[in-house]
């Protein structure tokens, strides 16, 4: 009887031992995951601190990262994501204190509207007196002012065709990509919003547009197009066109351009129905921990030659208008490539795209899942 | 005690593993942006789209798994009487699988393309290129191609554990060839035939990479649904709410295909 208690006893000592020991790994567990930036703070730290930076996989010139970090002393930590909605939850959980974040026009206007972003002290970045007038007035739709975000890049999409096997020329509107003759030779984009801006231009709507029954139209457009398309993509239009499995393809600008410097025969178009106009920004979240170091990082790609190096390996267009006009001067024939520098006329009957509230997006979506599922 | 402690690291592996993504699914699922209960995003499949997208994907899935069992069963039977090499064959049907899936599925996207390696030399023979790929087949081909080993090896298993007596004795009662491998091997291998379904039917069910890759963006699928509710759509609510009702329905599947199993066994034992 004493005998037996007394192993009870013990086998409840140890049943409490196993459970602290679970319970205080669960706790490890936990806090490895919410501190690992700060253990890769202590250890990786630069003379002057260290910047986090958020922002789209190679989209900034490495050695523009190298000369930052030599110029200031400042240690940079580039993390990359894929898509604006994949960065989104990573902020707005501010799981990560990222210091400077890159984000698409409508991004900054969300994250604004969610109070996510901080203003970004413009004293500290003298540099951005480089700033185009195209861009600050793109910028009064989504950022009035530029308190929260400046512009890093611009950039347009359009129309990407092989003048092979199709005439130069021939393509000039949207609804060209509604002709049967294209039958298997068009590539559209496999995203919500570029994919009903197309339609909805066409139909002569605004790009942003919260009419229910607008949007309806668009997404019924789309579905009579869906037979005479190759292939819905993203990133694989461009292969596919250098391949000629496709002939025509639906483009942001950037990508274009480096089409065309492996196939001169790839001829760019903006629409003539107008067309999306994008901006990648940076902004600097409410919880950035180095928010001078950000602005550092700002001003420096404001600097024009640091704006030439990015134009050199992004080849986006850049806000800056220092940078451009060295551009003209080393590259004068970029200037006749519509998709580096748009006809102005055209240019000025394209939108930017608007954060446009729950409500609206779930009538996005709501219709361009009944086209793709049609 | 012992054995407690050593089962330790599974009880923290199920509860950081699948009791607690479970719970979140639950309550994502159940409740609806504000965090009010509903149950809308479960109902929500009875939509156009999404029934849709389901019934696609179960077509396609079940063609896909009819598919590999017509791969795999005859192969498992003419294995059974492979003596020397036949290690060596299984290992060959599994060597793909050493690579990673999408680099395979990605494979299939070279060899397929209009511009691809099997269009290049139709065209160079002088033939019309074909649309191969962004069709329903190419999916289906995709599926058979990265699930068949999951059909192969349990089929195979089950096949090569019943007794060369077995098959001997059925056909010193004088059955044919045709009535061997009906009437003995195949009702002996349904075990094996079972897991090797539901190891293929499942993952076909609910893949979205594949559809992706091969579709085109025009093939959608329940998995495809749930993707871009998660990433693009935004709505996590939904795509939970959906995701609860795939495994409803592979559970039911599985409990049907659990009864089926046993009850096999049951008649094998009278």
């Amino acid at each position: 009887m004493n005998n037996t208690k007394m192993i009870s006893r013990f086998s409840l000592f140890k049943r409490m031992v196993l459970f602290a020991i679970i319970i205080s790994m669960l706790c490890t567990m936990l806090s490895a995951c919410s501190s690992s930036g700060d253990d890769e703070d202590t250890a990786t730290v630069g003379e002057n601190g260290v910047v986090y930076v958020y922002n789209y996989g190679d989209y900034v010139d490495p050695d523009v990262v190298d000369m930052f970090e030599e110029e200031t002393g400042i240690k940079v930590i580039y993390d990359t994501f894929d898509t604006n909605e994949e960065m989104y939850p990573i902020i707005s959980s501010s799981s990560v204190k990222y210091d400077v974040v890159g984000a698409g026009d409508y991004m900054v206007e969300k994250m604004i509207q969610n109070d996510l972003l901080s203003e970004i002290n413009h004293d500290n970045v003298p540099n951005f007196k480089y700033a185009s007038e195209m861009c600050l007035e793109f910028a009064e739709g989504y950022d009035p002012g530029n308190v929260y975000s400046m512009p890093y890049t611009w950039g347009t999409v359009g129309i990407l065709y092989n003048s092979r096997n199709i005439p130069d020329g021939e393509i000039t509107l949207w609804s060209d990509l509604w002709k049967d003759k294209y039958y298997d030779d068009i590539m559209m984009m496999d995203s919500l919003r570029d994919g009903l801006m197309i339609p909805l231009k066409i139909l002569g709507c605004s790009c942003n547009t919260s009419n229910e029954d607008e949007i309806s139209k668009a997404a019924d457009k789309l579905i009579e197009q869906k037979e005479l398309v190759y292939k819905y993509a993203t990133d694989a239009i461009r292969d596919l066109l250098l391949n000629e499995s496709a002939n025509i393809g639906v483009i942001y600008s950037g990508e274009a351009i480096y089409c065309q410097e492996d196939d001169e025969d790839m001829h760019y178009v903006l629409p003539e129905e107008g067309s999306n106009i994008w901006f990648d920004t940076w902004t600097i979240p409410k919880v950035a921990e180095n928010k001078e170091n950000a602005e550092k990082w700002i001003n420096f790609m404001y600097r024009p030659d640091i704006a030439l190096k990015t134009y050199e390996y992004l080849h986006y267009g850049t806000p800056n208008v220092e940078a451009e006009k060295m551009i003209a001067e080393l590259y004068p024939e970029d200037f006749e490539n519509p998709a580096l520098f748009p006809d102005e006329s055209l240019i000025a009957k394209c939108e930017t795209y608007h954060y446009l509230g729950k409500e609206t997006d779930a009538i996005y979506n709501k219709y361009w899942k009944k086209f793709k599922a049609s | 005690m012992n054995k407690k402690a050593l089962s330790a690291p599974y009880v923290i592996w199920i509860i950081g593993g699948t009791l607690i993504p479970l719970a979140l699914m639950l309550y994502y699922g159940l409740t609806d942006g504000e965090g009010s209960f509903t149950l809308s995003n479960i109902l929500a499949i009875g939509e156009p789209g999404h029934l849709k997208a389901l019934l696609t994907a179960l077509l396609l899935a079940a063609v896909s798994t009819l598919i590999c069992f017509l791969l795999a069963f005859p192969i498992a039977v003419l294995l059974r009487r492979v003596k020397r090499a036949k290690g060596l064959i299984i290992f060959l049907f599994l060597l793909p699988m050493w690579m990673n899936f999408l680099l395979r599925t990605m494979a299939w996207q070279v060899l397929l393309e209009k511009g691809g390696v099997i269009n290049s030399i139709i065209s160079w023979l002088g033939f019309e290129k074909l649309r191969l790929i962004n069709t329903p087949g190419a999916v289906i081909m995709g599926m058979v191609y990265d699930f068949l080993p999951f059909m192969l090896l349990p089929i195979n298993n089950a096949v090569s554990k019943i007794a060369l007596s077995t098959t001997e004795a059925a056909y010193d009662l004088g059955a044919s060839e045709m009535q061997v491998v009906f009437k003995v091997v195949l009702p002996l291998s349904v075990p094996g035939i079972v897991s090797g379904i539901t190891m293929v039917f499942v993952p076909a069910l609910t893949t979205f990479v594949i559809s992706n890759m091969l579709g085109g963006g025009k093939i959608y699928l329940i998995g495809n649904i749930i993707e871009q509710e998660f990433t693009v759509g935004d709505n996590w609510n939904l795509g939970a709410g959906l995701s609860i009702v795939m495994m409803v329905f592979i559970l039911i599947s599985m409990l049907f295909i659990a009864k089926f199993d046993k009850d096999v066994e049951e008649d094998l034992a009278i």
